[in-house]
């Protein structure tokens, strides 16, 4: 989308203006390993992991900053931080 | 037309220029190196002389600016004045005010910048927001102060300017001093100063963000936008001092003003109050068959690069004045720009720097008459030192 005069913008940009841009490393799940605790989803700053109805996950990587909480925090190591080849 | 003369202390005229432009919300925080303007504003308010207008008391200069914003994004016309230190401690919120592209207009009472402490007149506090993003205006006296705070709110507030503007008045020798003044009369300015009519406005009932979040991808697209802004400003800058001179009568030039320019061999510049003091100087040392001239410079950001070089373009010397220093370089800023834009150009005119009247020292006849005989003495052979300062004290040292 263009710029605006002084950046003045209606709500709801992001969905246009994609903010994942910056990641240096991405998140790679291994459904294999996930145990359905949810605390990935329930611990990203930017709502990037979604749960499904059964419970596993989804990554949004229009908008994962790659912070790497979700790797961090997943109690069985079923998330991996990967180096984001640009 | 206007006429009427009052002995005013300048700050009180500042005052009422910016009562008459109907502001909305007026920020301040009263303690030093605040100024009369806020309290005297402050007095008019209690009185109910301004209608629809808030006056808020903040606890710092960060808050009194931040406040500014907030209230400038509702689509209020915006008013504070600062000083120094206070100006200093503004400096990140000054970013905020012109990248959100909110025109806040603001008095700034230039006054040295602590430490050694001092609360005498200089330009370091407004020169050092120089790259803020903000539209910097001087002026030369009380008068034209007065008329500079209508003309900036009509200039920032443009819909094509859409910048924050500084105008900028000597501390003491401009702020605390009486002088007769033609008060701005309330039917002339509400005919000079339309309202303020946004094109974006916060509004809960239309929810906008201001100055929202530009990654790598789009940052360097909003600079330039703002460089824009300061390029139409130029032109909105003559314009405004043309509408008010219409409407007013009173005319200083527009982006520059010369004095005994025309055939100057030896032409000096400068912006502040100093000009009245290099005027007398220059009336005398025409009387003797000397060929000086001055340009003032009212309009320092954006700075006029066309209107300079084509006043220069004819001198046999330019000699800018200039109350502050970059520390480092060894030179004012108008030095520093001056020289700048003549750089790359086809005008070959030399440049000398002298830096004068920091921390409040008085700038006597005798100090200017100094610098135009240095000048002289230049063209014949040459500058020896290419910037230096022409008031100090070697005794001390």
């Amino acid at each position: 989308m263009k710029v605006t005069i002084g950046g003045a913008v209606k709500p709801g940009t992001t969905r246009v203006n994609k903010t994942g841009g910056w990641r240096n490393f991405r998140p790679l799940y291994n459904k294999d390993k996930c145990v359905k605790c949810g605390l990935c989803s329930l611990l990203c700053p930017d709502s990037s992991i979604q749960e499904q109805e059964d419970k596993y996950v989804i990554f949004d990587y229009d908008y994962c900053k790659g912070c790497g909480i979700c790797a961090n925090e997943c109690p069985k190591d079923a998330i991996e931080m990967v180096l984001e080849e640009k | 037309m206007s006429g009427k003369m009052t002995v005013v202390e300048g700050s009180y005229a500042i005052a009422h220029s910016v009562k008459v432009c109907r502001p909305n919300v007026i920020s301040a925080y009263p303690i030093t190196p605040q100024t009369h303007i806020v309290e005297d504003l402050s007095q008019f308010m209690a009185d109910g002389k301004i209608p629809n207008c808030e006056y808020i008391n903040v606890e710092s200069e960060f808050s009194a600016l931040s406040a500014l914003i907030g209230a400038s994004a509702t689509g209020a016309r915006t008013y504070s004045s600062t000083s120094a230190q206070g100006l200093e401690l503004m400096h990140e919120v000054l970013f905020n005010a012109s990248g959100m592209r909110l025109p806040i207009v603001m008095t700034v009472v230039n006054r040295a910048v602590s430490a050694p402490i001092s609360i005498w007149n200089d330009h370091q506090d407004s020169i050092s927001q120089r790259d803020t993003g903000w539209i910097q205006l001087y002026a030369e006296n009380i008068q034209e102060m007065s008329d500079m705070t209508a003309q900036s709110f009509k200039i920032a507030e443009d819909k094509d300017v859409m910048l924050p503007a500084m105008v900028c008045m000597d501390g003491f020798i401009l702020s605390h001093v009486f002088e007769p003044v033609i008060l701005l009369e309330q039917e002339l300015t509400d005919e000079f100063l339309p309202t303020y009519d946004p094109e974006h406005v916060l509004d809960t009932r239309n929810p906008l963000s201001f100055g929202t979040f530009a990654d790598p991808s789009a940052y360097t697209e909003f600079r330039y936008l703002q460089q824009k802004g300061m390029d139409v400003a130029l032109g909105k800058i003559e314009k405004a001092a043309e509408d008010f001179k219409t409407i007013f009568g009173r005319y200083y030039g527009g982006l520059i003003e010369p004095y005994m320019a025309e055939d100057a061999e030896i032409l000096l510049m400068a912006m502040g109050s100093v000009v009245g003091t290099i005027k007398d100087v220059i009336d005398k040392a025409r009387s003797q068959g000397i060929k000086v001239g001055l340009i003032k410079v009212r309009t320092f950001r954006p700075f006029p690069v066309e209107a300079i070089h084509s006043a220069v373009s004819d001198a046999a010397i330019v000699v800018t004045l200039d109350k502050n220093i970059s520390i480092g370089l060894n030179e004012g800023a108008l030095f520093t720009e001056v020289k700048s834009c003549l750089y790359n150009s086809d005008i070959n005119v030399p440049v000398m720097g002298l830096m004068l009247g920091h921390g409040g020292r008085d700038i006597p006849m005798s100090t200017i008459q100094m610098i135009i005989d240095k000048a002289a003495q230049a063209i014949k052979s040459g500058i020896k030192v290419e910037s230096e300062y022409a008031d100090l004290r070697g005794e001390l040292l």
